[in-house]
């Protein structure tokens, strides 16, 4: 059953550069499972040492937030499209929290 | 509080909008009394500096405290290559007064820290977020959530874009992303590139948003993240959803007050090990 995955450009180094992936799988976690064996290193791109995903990033079946379904455990079926989007902050200015500032 | 009246020339310049039956008059004068505060004259603030100043929104602050770099100008539409090395605050308050001299800019050129915010908030009915840092990022939203004013969102990295509205009450960017990444996991734009044009996208759809609060028109992006990808040319959207365990908007808040943000994005994890975060000037 294969599974869209869109991976963002921080997780692309691990795709060759691919930036939809397709998968297969019953859960979210078996989609993460199946693009760690097709590629190397996927799985540590988006979860910790523990296997918890990064607070930083998060991950979609469709328009959805797994965190508020069933985490890593949330089913997908043919033809939903599961999204991965880690925080992005860029906004191209500087004024900053604190005054640390290195250019 | 009375709304401003329109001059004879405030209905020449305003023609387009005052014969939209859902602006009218009311609309523009509604525009003309706000007050929107722009956290970055770069990339997003530009644009929507721009477009909001001809809109007429009466009243636009502009907190940034960086001078124009000739490495800006592939963006930052504010800015032109006669004010490298000057103000960046000051050269759009030029440019903005040859745009529209009615408009009031009002410059806060000084870093947004946690004991500014608040005071430099206050003031405004709405706050747009255009900085390039995750502290600031998290210091704007608690600030926002605290204060109670609508937070109008965006972020762009190398060919791809986001914009949300976080209105109060209705969940904030800890809602989205809980913690931060730790310094250097995600890189900045300085480190990772972006496309010119993009910041041109998602800063006018932040324009446009703060303008349809303003009117009280349409369907905000609240609860909405948009999601804006160049290369495939597609926009498309996930829902942002309020936590109820949110430290700053949840239930049973634990932040009352503004923390120590490279504190807190130094640290994402207890475990991790101390190390300074270095934030970098696009």
């Amino acid at each position: 059953m294969p599974i869209e995955v869109r991976v963002p450009p921080l997780v692309q180094k691990v795709t060759g550069g691919q930036r939809s992936l397709t998968a297969s799988g019953g859960t979210v976690s078996e989609l993460i499972a199946n693009l760690d064996s097709q590629y190397p290193g996927f799985s540590s791109e988006l979860r910790d040492a523990s296997g918890q995903v990064h607070r930083f990033v998060n991950i979609y079946v469709n328009d959805e937030d797994v965190r508020f379904l069933n985490k890593l455990d949330t089913t997908v079926k043919d033809g939903d499209v599961v999204s991965i989007l880690p925080a992005m902050a860029g906004g191209s200015s500087s004024p900053t929290a604190g005054g640390t500032l290195a250019r | 509080m009375a709304l401003p009246t329109l001059t004879p020339e405030d209905i020449q310049r305003y023609h387009r909008h005052l014969i939209i039956p859902e602006v009218g008059s009311l609309g523009q004068r509604k525009l003309k009394a706000a007050k929107v505060l722009l956290i970055g004259a770069g990339g997003l603030g530009s644009p929507a500096a721009l477009y909001l100043a001809a809109a007429g929104v009466g009243t636009l602050g502009l907190v940034d405290f960086d001078v124009v770099d000739v490495s800006n100008l592939q963006r930052q539409i504010l800015h032109s290559t006669s004010w490298i090395g000057k103000s960046k605050v000051e050269s759009a308050k030029s440019r903005i007064g040859d745009l529209n001299p009615q408009v009031q800019v009002i410059g806060h050129e000084e870093p947004l820290t946690s004991e500014n915010a608040m005071r430099i908030f206050e003031p405004y009915d709405i706050v747009v977020n255009g900085c390039d840092n995750f502290p600031t990022r998290y210091l704007a939203n608690d600030a926002a959530v605290l204060l109670n004013k609508p937070l109008v969102d965006g972020s762009i990295f190398r060919f791809e874009g986001q914009a949300t509205v976080y209105m109060p009450g209705k969940g904030c960017y800890r809602c989205l992303y809980p913690a931060p990444p730790p310094p250097g996991a995600v890189p900045s734009c300085a480190e990772a590139g972006v496309l010119g044009i993009l910041p041109g996208i998602i800063g006018v759809i932040q324009a446009i948003e703060v303008v349809k609060l303003i009117l009280g028109l349409g369907d905000s992006l609240q609860g909405r993240l948009l999601l804006f990808d160049a290369l495939d040319m597609k926009f498309r959207e996930v829902r942002v959803r309020r936590d109820p365990a949110c430290p700053v908007c949840g239930d049973n808040p634990t932040i009352h007050e503004l923390i120590d943000y490279e504190e807190f994005c130094g640290m994402p994890h207890r475990e991790s090990s101390v190390e300074a975060p270095v934030l970098v000037a696009v």
